[in-house]
Order: C-alpha cells, then structure tokens, then sequence
C-alpha cells in the first residue's frame, strides 16, 4: 500500500469526513463495514478479479508512442484503460461496487453521472448481476453525450435528466443523494469517483488501485524502473488516484490535471459539499460555483479529498488546461498513434504537449482513462 | 444538559398551556417582502420561525425549497444580506436559521455563530451535518449561545437516538419522510413513528418536519410529537406571491388547527406537558 488510509472518521488530513444528512448516515456506516469484511474476504475478491479479467479485459496493457515521444520530445507511455469494456477505468469501480451491493442485499443501482461513462458502466454491471438500474444525469451532458445515453437504455437502465442548477455533473450528483434519501432502504448508490462520504473515496480508490499495481509492474517490465512523471486527468479523480497509487512511493512526480474551468484545486479552496471537506469552487459566502468545461467528466466544481491532501502535502500537483489546448491533443494522439482518446484524458495529454520543454528527455506514464467514441459527435461539431 | 435556551423556553410555554408547538419555514431573501412575512407569521401565532438561508446545492430538499433558493439567490440574496435584515427585526418569537453547513464553514464557525447572536438569532440548523461531524461547529455555536439543533431520521438506530437527543439544543427534529422535503398528499406513518421513538429517549420538545404540509397533517402527527416544522407548504405560498397576508393566512390555519385539537382538548383533562 502506498497512500495511506484515511482516520477511522474517513479524514486525509483536514479534508473528508462524512457531511450528509442523517438519513443517510446508517447506510454509509453499514457500507463501510461491509466493505471492510468484503475486501478482506478471499472469495469476494476472487470474484471481483475474475470480473475484471473475463469480463472487463484486465489487465490493461502499457503502450509505447514512438511517433509522438518523438514529436513532443520526450518518453510517452499510456496505461490503455480506454481498451477496458466500456470504454474508461469506470468498469473498475462499478464492478466492485456492484458485487458489493448484492453481497449487501440490495437490488437497485443509482448512480450520477458527467460524461456517461460511469452511467454506462454501472448499467452494465447492473445488466451483468440483474440488477435494476437508474443513473441521473444533467441536461446539458444528456445533450452532449446522447450516444451514452442511448447505450444505457440499451442496457437497461432508465436515465433520468437533472435540471436544475448548472445541469451537468454536480446537479446529477445532488438529484442521486435525493433519491437515495428516499430509497435509502433498498437502494445502493454506486458513487463514480472517489468522492463523497466516508467510505466511498477509500472504497473507490481501493476498486480502481487496480491501474497503479498493474502501471508498475509493467513500467518494471518496459522501462526497468519508474517513470520520471505520472499523470492524468482529475474530474473527481478517481482514475488519477488509482494511477497514483503504484507510484506514491517511488520518485516518479505525480500530476493531476484539471480543466481551467472546473479547476477545484487550482482555483478552488476547502469547502464542504456532497459529503466530504475537499477544494471547492466557490464564492466568497459559500456558494459552489458552476464549472465550465469542454469535457462533461470533468465538468465539476469539486474534487476528491484525497487529491486535496495530495496537493497540501506537495505530495502531487494540479495544473490546469484550456478547452483550445485539450482539442488540439484530442487530435494530437489520433493523428499520431492512431488513438483517439476520451476528452478527459486529452486534458492531460495537452498538459504534456505544452510542457514538451520542461518535460524534454523524461519518460511521462499517463492515463488514457477512456476512448473517444462517446466524444467524436461533440468534436465534429466543434471541428467543422 | 446546558440551561434551557431561547428556543426551547418558548416552545415550553407553548406546550405548559397544552398546545402543540408551530415553527413555519420561511426562505430568506425570497421577494422585497420576506421580512415582512417572518412578521406576518409571527403575529399569525409561530411560535418559533425557522429562516432559510438559501445554498447552491440543497441535497435536502425538494423542488419547492429549491426554486426558493435559486430564485433567492439570483436576485441577489447572501448570508450576510439576509442576517443583517434580521438584525433589529422585531418579531416577538425566536428566529432559528437553517442552511447547509458550507455556508457556515466558507464564513468561519466561530465568525457564523457569532453573526447569528449579533443579528438575533437563537438557533441553527444544518442538516448535512450529522452527529460525528458536529463538534465544532456545535462548540462555537454553544460559545455564542446559539441553540445547535440535531435531526433525527426514520432510518436512524434506536441506539443512536438518544446520543443525538442529547446534543441537540431548543428541539429534536425527527425527520417525518424517508425522503427531501416537501408537501406529500398524506402524512407518512414513519412520521408518528420518529415522534414516538423520539418522546420515549428525550425530555426535550420533538417537532416533526419534512412531510407535514396541511394542518390536518400537522394534527395527526402532534398527537405524538410536540408539535410540527412546516417548510415547503409555506414557502409555496412564497413563490406564488400571496405576499405576507396571504402566507400568514396560511398559517393561521395551522395554528387554529392545532389550538383546537390541543389546547382545547388539554384544558379539558387538565394536560400539563413536562
Ligand atoms: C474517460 C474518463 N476519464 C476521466 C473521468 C473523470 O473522472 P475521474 O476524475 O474520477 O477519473 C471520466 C468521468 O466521466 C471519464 O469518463
């Protein structure tokens, strides 16, 4: 293990915690605990592994980019979780989620979610275990992200549309917690990201460390050692966590990229909202600001707790991308490696690319979170 | 326990006379006319007001509280706007606040609680800050003497009840829906229920909100508890403009509902709460 736990009242140093209502707060204590006994069951495990690899395709392989490590310069390796089934590093955590839920007797999956994908997976593993399934999702990534909509009926799932506030990722998430107060005796609530109240950002880190054992290994397999720079793209941050995790105790500098627009640690400071004490875009008297971003994944105002921690330790940093550098890289790894990545990944590829100088000579691991397909309607219409 | 407050003194009076207690919820900053309406509601017999003030992302509540606070809030309303319009009010009846804890931490606890005591008002609740997470805020809170009321739900442990109890301060709140607020077209039975369960662990005044939104409801349901929080039911009433008159018609009959199943009924056999 190389980040270390959260307190027993879920805190990585001053952010975390768990703030919901008391409604809830019996069913984040028996979570915790089945999830405490489930991870520390060899069966449940033995499942879950089975899942990832005749299921979802793991492991993900590492891929080399000759032709673009010699365009920017440097030594650029991708972890490949866009070749997972569905198409990112969500499947990881949802089928975790999932199996656990059924462990603890519950039948519905609710689930948020930004770009689709984690809405995508969760009504896939809900498909897989006969499941019922209803995922929220905001107006406006409805409108942007139809083909993952389309998929999640095809799956089974019913989606319903978040209108208020922002109607993106946020407004999902508060239209979830709802619903799970009022269905908190039947329902799981399958969170996308390592967000939320204790336990979910441990429980999700932990379902998607997966990525950083694997990234390591194979980095000790192809390179004999650790890459000089891992990065990847921060939305909640739940793939950029999982990468994180194989590397926290090596040299190898650790960088989360966030959209300009939804640049929680950046532009953000400590706030509490949807469970947990973390950096928040907010306004002077609390009010949580609306993020903008070309990327509905990571078109979110908040942030993990522990990638807040990370960041006031110095253990990680956060830079930031503009939507124009993040279409520049979508095409960029399409052109050049035949690869056309999610939007969300982009971001952190366009945060390579523009620090090709700084980065120059240096071998760079980043996390290709997701593949574009959801994405290519979107960049037509900005392209043409 | 700590010597009675504000809040619980005058919801005391209200049951010594056998009546049942009324705290209508009125959204802050909703219209030129809110403070108007907090008076309105007074003299209309609250016997204490709970204040909202309005949070970008209430996971509490339902549509009606809200569009309150959306349309509050893009009109311009702040926290601080809204508790210097309470400073000086004069209302006759205690004010209690409700928010979202983020409003109070992004201000500073000790800076929030003393604002609440320097704008006149006894009590606060936040109702996405659980009993775990309550210590400094109810520290700061207590230091200010301002009343830090705990909810309890319906899906809260009969082992848990009594450890919330008695860390509350002016009332326990007994959640009356597994659910947002919001009016329902009848009362839930867990309402009844939470009374209950609260009555049997707590010296302390039980009002029930969430889910009570018509005086027949605000009946039923004070036949167990102290009395009711009336939320969504008002704040309707807000956002369709009846203005002051028109919301503090609606709580007369809430009011009028209560005194005579109560106050009446108690006078009879001589009921004296404790
Ligand atoms: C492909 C992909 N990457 C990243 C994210 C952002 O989430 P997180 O920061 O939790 O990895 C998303 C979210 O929708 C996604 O679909």
């Amino acid at each position: 293990m190389t980040l270390s736990d959260p307190t027993p009242d879920g805190r990585f140093g001053d952010f975390g915690g768990r703030f919901v209502p008391e409604t809830l707060v019996p069913a984040c204590q028996e979570l915790e605990e089945a999830f405490i006994e489930a991870w520390a069951d060899p069966a449940f495990r033995a499942e879950l592994d089975g899942l990832l690899v005749n299921y979802a395709g793991r492991p993900s392989p590492v891929t080399e980019c000759p032709a673009l490590s010699d365009e920017l310069g440097l030594r650029l390796l991708l972890k490949r979780e866009d070749l997972n089934h569905t198409g990112s590093h969500k499947i990881n955590n949802v089928l975790g989620q999932a199996l656990l839920a059924r462990r603890m007797g519950r039948n519905r999956l609710l689930a948020e979610t930004g770009a689709g994908q984690h809405g995508v997976a969760t009504a896939t593993a809900a498909a897989l275990l006969g499941m019922e399934c209803r995922i929220y999702m905001g107006e406006v990534d409805v409108r942007r992200q139809e083909l993952n909509v389309f998929r999640m009926h095809l799956l089974g799932a019913e989606v319903l549309t978040a209108m208020s506030g922002s109607r993106t990722l946020k407004d999902a998430i508060n239209e979830a917690m709802r619903d799970w107060v009022a269905t908190v005796e039947s329902s799981y609530y399958c969170l996308g990201s390592v967000m939320g109240p204790h336990p979910y950002p441990l429980m999700v880190r932990r379902f998607q460390e997966v990525i950083g054992t694997e990234a390591r290994r194979q980095c000790q397999e192809l390179i004999g050692g650790v890459p000089d720079v891992v990065c990847a793209s921060v939305g909640g941050g739940s793939n950029a966590i999982g990468l994180f995790s194989g590397f926290a105790d090596s040299d190898a500098e650790l960088v989360g990229v966030e959209p300009a627009g939804g640049a929680a640690v950046g532009r953000g400071v400590p706030g509490v909202v949807h469970g947990s004490a973390s950096y928040l875009m907010q306004d002077e008297f609390g009010q949580v600001l609306e993020a903008e971003s070309i990327s509905a994944g990571l078109d979110y105002p908040g942030v993990g707790p522990e990638h807040s921690y990370l960041a006031a330790t110095g253990r990680a940093r956060y830079e930031s991308v503009a939507d124009d550098e993040v279409v520049e890289a979508f095409q960029l790894l399409s052109r050049t490696e035949g690869i056309i990545p999610a939007l969300e990944p982009a971001h952190a590829l366009a945060w390579v690319s523009r620090e090709r100088v700084a980065l120059a000579g240096r071998t760079v691991l980043l996390n290709l979170s997701g593949r574009g397909d959801k994405d290519v309607g979107q960049m037509m219409e900005i392209l043409s | 326990m700590t010597g009675t407050g504000t809040v619980e003194s005058a919801l005391r009076t209200r049951l010594d006379g056998g009546g049942r207690c009324l705290v209508p919820y009125v959204t802050g900053g909703l219209g030129g006319d809110w403070t108007s309406t907090i008076q309105a509601v007074a003299a209309a017999g609250a016997d204490v007001i709970e204040v909202g003030i309005p949070f970008s992302d209430p996971v509490m509540d339902g549509p009606t509280i809200q569009a309150a606070n959306d349309r509050a809030l893009g009109t311009g309303a702040t926290p601080p706007g809204i508790l210097d319009s309470l400073r000086g009010l004069d209302v006759g009846v205690p004010l209690v606040v409700m928010t979202y804890y983020n409003i109070a931490y992004r201000m500073g606890l000790e800076r929030f609680a003393s604002t609440l005591a320097d704008s006149g008002v006894s009590g606060c609740i936040l109702p996405d800050l659980p009993l775990e997470e309550t210590g400094p805020w109810a520290e700061a809170a207590d230091a200010c003497g301002v009343e830090t009321i705990l909810l309890a739900a319906p899906t809260t442990p009969d082992a848990r009840l009594p450890l919330i109890c008695e860390r509350s301060r002016g009332f326990v709140y007994g959640v009356g829906v597994l659910g947002v607020t919001g009016v329902r077209s009848e009362l839930a039975s867990s309402a009844c229920t939470i009374a209950g369960r609260l009555k049997a662990v707590t010296g302390r005044p039980v009002l029930v909100g969430v889910g009570v939104g018509t005086p027949e409801q605000a009946v039923e349901v004070s036949g167990r508890s102290d009395g009711v929080v009336v939320g969504s039911a008002v704040v309707q009433r807000m956002l369709d403009g009846a203005g002051p008159d028109g919301v503090a018609a609606l709580v007369s009959g809430f009011r009028e509902a209560l005194d005579s199943e109560f106050q009446t009924a108690a006078s009879h056999q001589g009921r004296i709460s404790s």
